[in-house]
C-alpha cells in the first residue's frame, strides 16, 4: 500500500500562526523542504514565483509522501507541465469562473438572484486544477459554493444562470436554486447546504463505482468521485466517519479540502485543535497532502497523482488545498472579521494572474490569444444572462412534480385513483 | 400460453390475488379492488363482479406469472413469522436484482441485530451485505451517494432511535433531492429497522418516528403489521425508486401470521399508499398501525362479546402517503373514529387522521373523534410506568365505548370518582 512507505515530517508548529509572509522566508529557502518534496512540488514550479511557494503559515512543508510519487517526481525535470491545449482549456475554465462569479455578483444586487449565493472567487485553481483531469462519468459533490464546481464539470452557463435566476430553464428547473446544482448528465452531484453533508454522499458514488467493478463485473468501471468541501467541514463528524469508511473499503474518492481559512466569521485557526487538516489523512491510513490552493499547476499535479490512485484502485487521498476566496462568504455577509492586509496579499497571488504569467513566460500561448478567450468567456455569460432573464419562470403546475420518481407516493385520491392520475393534480392549489 | 385456470368467484380470494401487484402500472389490480368495493356497496352484484374479477385476474395471471404451475387457492394454512417474512423478502429481492445490497451495524457476520438479515451474508457475500462501523451519518449517506448513480441499498438502523443521526441524509439527501434535481436523480433507497417501543429498553430507544417521517414530503413511510405486510411492503419498497422508510417492530419479529400461498411468491407486491381493512365493522372505526393493529383486533373482539360493538379495523400499512380515503369511507359507514398509535400525541399520526376526516368527513361524524396514543412523557423504565405509557387493549375497548356513547366521558368519570 502506498501509504505505508510515506514520510510524514513533523515540524514544530506553534499553534497560533502568524499570517505574515516574506518572500525570505520561502519553502525553496528550507533545506528540510528541498529534500523531501511534497506531492505536486513546488521544485519544478521555480519559475512561477510569483506564487510564493512559502504558502504555509509554516516555513516548512509537513506532509506525507509516497516514495513512488517521489522518485517518479525526480525524474520529470522539464519545466513545461502542460502542453499548449491544456494550458489554454484550464485559463478559459477559470476565467469562465471569474467572469460568472462576477456577474452572478452583478445579477444579485440587481435584484434578479437572490437568497443565499456564495461566490467562488479566489479559489478557482482548485476547481480547474480537480475537475479538468476528470472524465465526464467521474462524479463531483460540492457545497454550497458549487456555481464553479459545475461549470468546469461541463453543465452550460446558460443552464447554471438560470438556475440562479429561478427560471424553467436551469439545470433544476428552478428548483434547485444556488445551492443544489445537480446534473445527471455532467455526473454533478449536487450542491448540499449543510456543510459535511456532500461526504458521505460522494463516499456512497464511489462505494457504487467499487461495486460496479467487484460485484456487477463491470470491469471498465474506474470511475472516481471528488468531494469539495471546506476548513470549517473539517470538524464535523462526518468527514471522520467517511474518512474511515474510504479507506477501510479502499474507496476510489478524493478528498478536496479547499482551505479557505475562514468559515463565515470563524477563523480557521480559531475552531482547529490541530489545523494541519491533510494530517487527518494518515491517522486514518490514507495519503494526506497539502498544496498550495492558489497556483493552478501545482494543483494539477496533486490531482493527477491522486486521481491516478484512485483509478487503479488503491484507495482515497485526503488534498488540503490552501486558498482563499476574495469576497465575503456569501454575498449577504459583510466581510468585516478578515483582516485587509491578509486579503491584498492573497490578491496579489491571483490564480489566474499566476497562469496568464506562467503560459506567456513559457511561450504556452501569447497576449492575444488570452485575450480572446477573455473577450469569448464574457460573451458566454453575457449571452447567459440575456438567456436566463428571456427564460420563462416555472409554470403553478411544476410545483407538484418531481417529488417522487414514482409519483403514486401522493397516494389515493376520492375517486379511487391514485392522485398522480388525476388531469387536474398539479392545477390549483396543492390538495394533496 | 394460456392455460386452464379455476373459476375464482369467492371475492375475498379475488381481493387477495389483486393485491398481487407486479412493477406494471397497468394490471388492473386496482379495478379489481375497486370492483370488490363496489360489490360489498351493494351496487354490483356478487356474481357479477366475481365473473368480472376472475376475467381480470385471469387476464393478469398469465401476464404475472412466470411458473407454469398454478395452485388451487385455499385458505391459507402456513405460518410465518415476521422476522421470516423480512428475511425471505430481502433474499428474494437481492437474488432478484444484482444492485440490491444491505448495509448497517452487525447485518453480516452477527446476522442481524435482530436477525433479520440471517444467512445472507453466507449466501451474497461480504459485498452485497456489508458490516459498517457505528456511523449512522456515514453509512446513510453512503446509501445515498449508491442510489444516485442506481444501486438500491437497504440501510438498516438498528433501531431508528439511532436514525436521528443520520436524519440529515435521509431527508435532506435522499427525501429532497429528486425535486432538487428536478426528477434528474432519484433515490431508490429503503431506511430500515425497529421503530417504537420494545420492553424495558428505556427512554432513547423507544421513541416512535412515524409523525416525523411521515411529514416529510418525498419520503414513502410504510408500518407493516403481519408476515404478508412485512413480505409485500418491502418487496415493493426495494423495487420503488424512491426512498422510503421502512418501520418494523421488534416485538412482532417473532410473531407468527398465517400467509398465504400468493403472499410467498417472489413476486408479491402490496401497493403502496393502501390501507387494508383488517375486520369490517359498522358501528365505530379504529385505525392503527404495526402493533397497535393486533391490539385493536383484541380490542374489537371484546367490544363484540362484550358490549355488542361491531368495530370496523383499518390496518393502515402506509403512512406516508395515507390512506385518506379507505379512512373517510369507512368513517362515512360508522360515522365514529377512533385512532391508535404508539408515539407522542402531539403533532402525531392520529392528530393527522383527525384533521383529515374532520375536513372531508365532518358532517358524517357522530361523536369527536378520540385519538389513543402514548403518554406524552420519555418512555419510562419501569415496567409497570411502560405499560401504563402505551395504549393497551383496555384503553382502546372504553375509547370505543366513549365515541359509542356507552359510558360517560374521561372527565365526568374522573370528577365523579373524586
Amino acid at each position: 500500500m502506498a501509504f505505508a512507505g510515506a514520510k510524514i515530517i513533523q515540524p514544530s508548529l506553534p499553534l497560533i500562526h502568524t499570517t505574515t509572509r516574506s518572500p525570505d522566508n520561502t519553502l525553496l529557502s528550507d533545506p528540510s523542504f528541498l529534500s523531501s518534496p511534497f506531492l505536486g512540488s513546488t521544485r519544478t514550479l521555480r519559475l512561477t514565483q510569483s506564487i510564493s511557494p512559502a504558502q504555509r503559515r509554516s516555513a516548512s512543508p509537513v506532509v506525507a509522501v509516497s516514495d513512488v510519487f517521489k522518485e517518479k517526481k525526480l525524474k520529470s525535470n522539464t519545466n513545461l507541465l502542460l502542453t499548449k491545449e491544456e494550458g489554454l482549456q484550464v485559463y478559459e475554465d477559470m476565467i469562465l469562473g471569474r467572469a460568472f462569479e462576477d456577474m452572478c455578483a452583478q445579477m444579485y444586487y440587481r435584484g434578479k438572484m437572490f437568497g443565499f449565493v456564495h461566490l467562488y472567487n479566489g479559489q478557482e485553481a482548485v476547481s480547474s486544477g480537480f475537475i479538468k483531469l476528470l472524465k465526464k462519468e467521474d462524479s463531483v459533490v460540492s457545497t454550497y459554493r458549487d456555481h464553479v464546481h459545475a461549470l468546469s464539470k461541463g453543465v452550460p452557463a446558460r443552464a447554471v444562470m438560470s438556475e440562479l435566476f429561478g427560471k424553467k430553464t436551469g439545470c433544476c428547473r428552478g428548483q434547485g436554486g444556488s445551492m443544489h446544482m445537480f446534473s445527471a448528465e455532467h455526473n454533478v452531484l449536487g450542491g448540499f447546504a449543510f456543510i459535511g453533508e456532500g461526504i458521505p454522499v460522494a463516499t456512497g458514488a464511489a462505494f457504487a463505482s467499487k461495486y460496479r467493478r467487484e460485484v456487477l463485473k463491470e470491469a471498465d468501471c474506474d470511475h472516481v468521485t471528488l468531494a469539495f468541501f471546506g476548513d470549517g467541514t473539517c470538524n464535523n463528524g462526518q468527514f471522520f466517519e467517511c474518512l474511515n469508511m474510504a479507506a477501510l473499503w479502499k474507496l476510489p474518492i478524493i478528498f478536496v479540502v479547499e482551505n479557505n481559512l475562514w468559515a463565515i466569521g470563524m477563523s480557521h485557526l480559531r475552531s482547529t485543535s490541530d489545523p494541519e487538516i491533510w494530517k487527518k489523512g494518515p491517522a486514518f491510513g490514507m495519503p494526506g497532502v497539502h498544496v498550495d490552493g492558489m497556483d493552478v499547476l501545482k494543483v494539477r499535479e496533486v490531482a493527477k497523482e491522486a486521481i491516478g490512485r484512485a483509478r487503479r484502485g488503491e484507495g482515497p487521498t485526503l488534498v488540503e488545498c490552501e486558498t482563499y476566496r476574495f469576497r465575503g462568504h456569501s454575498l449577504a455577509d459583510p466581510d468585516e472579521l478578515r483582516d485587509p492586509a491578509e486579503k491584498a496579499r492573497y490578491a496579489a497571488r491571483d490564480p489566474i494572474t499566476a497562469l496568464k504569467k506562467y503560459l506567456i513566460e513559457s511561450k504556452l500561448a501569447n497576449e492575444a490569444e488570452l485575450k480572446a478567450i477573455e473577450k469569448k468567456i464574457d460573451e458566454v455569460v453575457e449571452d447567459a444572462v440575456e438567456f436566463a432573464d428571456e427564460s420563462p419562470a416555472p409554470s403553478r403546475s411544476q410545483l407538484l412534480e418531481n417529488v417522487f420518481a414514482d409519483p403514486r407516493g401522493f397516494g389515493i385520491g376520492p375517486d379511487g385513483s391514485y392522485r398522480c392520475e388525476d388531469p387536474k393534480f398539479t392545477q390549483g392549489t396543492a390538495q394533496v | 400460453m394460456r392455460k386452464k385456470m379455476k373459476r375464482h368467484t369467492n371475492p375475498t380470494r379475488l381481493l387477495l390475488l389483486c393485491h398481487t401487484k407486479s412493477t406494471n402500472e397497468n394490471d388492473g389490480s386496482w379495478e379489481g379492488i375497486q370492483g370488490v368495493k363496489m360489490m360489498q356497496q351493494g351496487f354490483i352484484s356478487q356474481h357479477v363482479a366475481a365473473r368480472a374479477l376472475s376475467a381480470l385476474v385471469s387476464g393478469n395471471y398469465v401476464q404475472q406469472r412466470l411458473r407454469p404451475a398454478i395452485r388451487p387457492y385455499s385458505s391459507a394454512t402456513k405460518e410465518m413469522t415476521v422476522r421470516d417474512a423480512l428475511n425471505s423478502a430481502l433474499d428474494e429481492e437481492m437474488a432478484a436484482d444484482p444492485n440490491v445490497f444491505i448495509m448497517g451495524e452487525e447485518v453480516g457476520e452477527y446476522q442481524g441485530a435482530y436477525k433479520i438479515s440471517k444467512g445472507l451474508l453466507d449466501k451474497y457475500g461480504p459485498e452485497r451485505v456489508v458490516d459498517t462501523p457505528i456511523t449512522e451519518a456515514g453509512f446513510a449517506g453512503i446509501g445515498v451517494g449508491s442510489a444516485y448513480h442506481g444501486l438500491r441499498p437497504v440501510i438498516e438502523f438498528m433501531t431508528f432511535n439511532f436514525s436521528m443521526q443520520a436524519i440529515d441524509h435521509i431527508i435532506n439527501s435522499a427525501a429532497k433531492s429528486n425535486y432538487m434535481s428536478a426528477g434528474q436523480i432519484n433515490v431508490p433507497i429503503v431506511f430500515r429497522g425497529p421503530n417504537g417501543p420494545a420492553a424495558g429498553v428505556g427512554a432513547q430507544h423507544s421513541q416512535c418516528y412515524s409523525a416525523w417521517y411521515g411529514s416529510v414530503p418525498g419520503l414513502k413511510v410504510l408500518v407493516p403489521y403481519s408476515s404478508e405486510d412485512a413480505r409485500g411492503l418491502l418487496k415493493a419498497a426495494i423495487r420503488d425508486p424512491d426512498p422510503v422508510v421502512f418501520l418494523e417492530n421488534e416485538l412482532l419479529y417473532g410473531e407468527s401470521f398465517p400467509i398465504s400461498a400468493e403472499a410467498l411468491d417472489s413476486n408479491f407486491c402490496l401497493p403502496i399508499g393502501k390501507a387494508k381493512i383488517e375486520r369490517e365493522g359498522k358501528d365505530v372505526t379504529i385505525t392503527a398501525f404495526s402493533k397497535m393493529v393486533g391490539y385493536a383486533l383484541k380490542a374489537a373482539e371484546i367490544l363484540e362479546k362484550e358490549e355488542g360493538i361491531n368495530a370496523e379495523v383499518i390496518n393502515l400499512r402506509s403512512i406516508r402517503p395515507l390512506d385518506r380515503e379507505t379512512i373517510n369511507a369507512s368513517v362515512r359507514k360508522t360515522n365514529r373514529l377512533v385512532t391508535v398509535e404508539e408515539g407522542f400525541p402531539q403533532h402525531g399520526v392520529g392528530a393527522e387522521i383527525c384533521a383529515s376526516v374532520v375536513e372531508d368527513s365532518f358532517g358524517y361524524l357522530d361523536a369527536g373523534v378520540e385519538r389513543i396514543a402514548g403518554a406524552d412523557v420519555p418512555t419510562p423504565y419501569a415496567a409497570n410506568l411502560e405499560r401504563w405509557a402505551f395504549p393497551q387493549i383496555e384503553d382502546i375497548v372504553r375509547a370505543a365505548k366513549r365515541v359509542c356513547y356507552r359510558s360517560l366521558p374521561m372527565a365526568v368519570a374522573v370528577a365523579a370518582t373524586a
